[in-house]
């Protein structure tokens, strides 16, 4: 198994720690990862985007350019990766915000209004659990316990006290994900 | 069982800098290295190992402070970014010259000048036909993933010592600024006052009434005594190069083509690989893992058994002259690179090898 995921939105909305909490949860089920951040001009202009990559094999190339599963965040990121989506593969969007939607008839489209659900519960600063818990519906690479443990790394210890808050996250994404196409 | 973590390359590297037990950072500022110096302030080495992390005024203050730190016989290094490492040239020629070990990061962005923030591989040259002035060599390894970066300090540390020479670690923005799964190893304690004494018996460790004073230079006026001293130096260069050649290989066994890359184009040719024999082309991979000493033998044995050679680099094409001197020109070499921050995709590769080497 390889998957191959981008994780791209604005700086701020959590994007660079979900993927190390997805890629520190792979490490603790015991499978290679890479993740690997744009840090340029891009990152300076207020967007934020990670790849990262779960497989059971060691990994070749930590760059790529076409991803099983995009999660999208804003609009400049679903122009940019759309295109970039396998054939057959997955897109999860957050629909805040975005005006022009995904237009592909070959991949599967999901939706999930995680900052409408993070703002009426007050849970901003989970809002990229709720998001991971989307994704984690749909494609359940990595065990409970394992997201657990990755979680307990990614985290300072003086943080761990919020990762109780952090799985009620994950469990209500699981339950707004939407489908809007399904091939 | 060695611990497991998730860091980035560049925190890779600092680190494992200090389970070397290194003696001494000092750095000054720029991306894509930053964490580097970031990495090594937090976790205030000089109150656990007493190891000092300094952030110099400049580049040209750091690499003269790690001259310093080198000369009393410490684990000392620096590391910068392309045009930071520019300013360290001089300091480098002095420490080659005066025959002292330490430890030199390069993580590479896009050149010439400023350039750009973004991951590149055009230092090859400076790295390894020089860079500052006079007839010296450094050894350079160039990590391919963030175990290497970690590994590779240790590493660094121990051939700059068994050779009393600057090990360059080439890497580039890629490298440093990914997060991989790395194994580190236990902490290594510092030199000890009568270890440098025992190890480093040049170094300015202070002067006792039983032997005559150190001296530290790479100055010689006498021109036939720094004529002798050159001739020394090139014979630990070829001690290095018959001792020290570093390489891994990917699927070479039934190769009828080859790809030579290095750091992250050997990754990305790795996959261009699989891609390639996935389309029925028999194509492998030889990964120089000492850029100098080059891995010259093996590329000449495998040119005897492939029709044709793609070096692929992050530049216009400097590897690739020292891969065509490796085979003599007996068989076909062709360059493939994007440059300036751009990073090529496996299938980009692919298509070179099919256009410059499969096809032409």
């Amino acid at each position: 198994m390889t998957e191959e995921i981008i994780i791209a939105g604005f700086g701020g909305q959590g994007v660079l720690s979900m993927g190390k909490i997805l890629a520190y949860s792979g490490i603790m089920q015991n499978q290679e990862v890479s993740w690997m951040p744009s840090y340029g001009p891009e990152m300076r202009g207020g967007t934020a985007n990670v790849a990262v990559v779960i497989s059971d094999e060691r990994i070749s190339s930590p760059v790529i350019n076409s991803y099983d599963t995009a999660i999208i965040l804003n609009q400049q990121s679903l122009d940019k990766f759309e295109s970039t989506v396998k054939p057959g593969g997955l897109l999860i969007y957050d629909p805040n915000g975005i005006t022009h939607h995904p237009t592909r008839k070959d991949i599967n489209i999901y939706t999930i209004e995680a900052s409408e659900e993070a703002g009426k519960l007050g849970l901003m600063k989970t809002f990229n659990m709720i998001v991971l818990g989307g994704f984690l519906k749909l494609k359940p690479l990595i065990q409970p316990e394992f997201i657990h443990k990755g979680l307990e790394k990614s985290l300072p210890a003086r943080h761990h006290k919020l990762i109780p808050e952090n799985e009620k996250a994950i469990e209500i994404g699981k339950g707004l994900i939407k489908a809007v196409q399904v091939l | 069982m060695k611990e497991l973590r998730l860091m980035k390359g560049n925190e890779a590297v600092a680190e494992a800098a200090i389970r070397a037990g290194c003696d001494g950072y000092f750095g000054y500022p720029i991306t894509p290295q930053s964490e580097i110096m970031e990495y090594l302030m937090a976790q205030q080495p000089e109150k656990t190992t007493g190891m000092v992390v300094l952030q110099a005024e400049s580049e040209v203050a750091a690499i003269n402070m790690v001259y310093g730190g080198a000369s009393c016989g410490k684990r000392v290094m620096t590391s910068s970014s392309s045009p930071g490492i520019s300013l360290k040239q001089e300091g480098i020629s002095y420490i080659a010259g005066a025959e002292l070990p330490c430890v030199i990061v390069n993580v590479v962005r896009g050149g010439p000048g400023l350039g750009t923030i973004q991951p590149s591989q055009s230092d090859y040259f400076q790295s390894v036909k020089g860079g500052g002035h006079g007839d010296y060599r450094l050894i350079v390894l160039a990590p391919a993933s963030v175990q290497e970066m970690a590994d590779f300090a240790g590493l660094g540390f121990d051939l700059a010592f068994k050779y009393r020479n600057p090990v360059l670690i080439l890497s580039d923005g890629v490298i440093g600024q990914m997060m991989e799964k790395v194994e580190l190893d236990e902490f290594k304690p510092r030199f000890t006052k009568e270890e440098i004494a025992k190890n480093t018996p040049w170094a300015t460790f202070g002067k006792t009434d039983d032997r005559e004073r150190n001296i530290i230079t790479s100055l010689d006026l006498d021109s036939a005594k720094q004529e002798k001293h050159v001739t020394h130096l090139s014979e630990k260069y070829k001690l290095m190069e018959e001792n020290e050649v570093r390489f891994e290989e990917f699927q070479t066994e039934d190769a009828e083509y080859l790809i030579v890359a290095y750091g992250s184009s050997a990754r990305i040719s790795q996959k261009a690989v699989d891609i390639a024999r996935a389309k029925g082309i028999k194509v492998g991979l030889l990964r120089p893992i000492t850029l100098f000493p080059f891995p010259k033998k093996p590329l000449a044995e495998l040119a005897k058994q492939v029709k044709g050679i793609l070096s692929v680099e992050m530049s216009l094409g400097q590897m690739v002259e020292d891969v065509k001197l490796a085979v003599e020109c007996k068989v076909k070499v062709e360059h493939f690179g994007r440059y300036g921050g751009i990073i090529p995709t496996p299938d980009e590769v692919v298509a070179a090898l099919e256009q410059k080497i499969i096809g032409g």
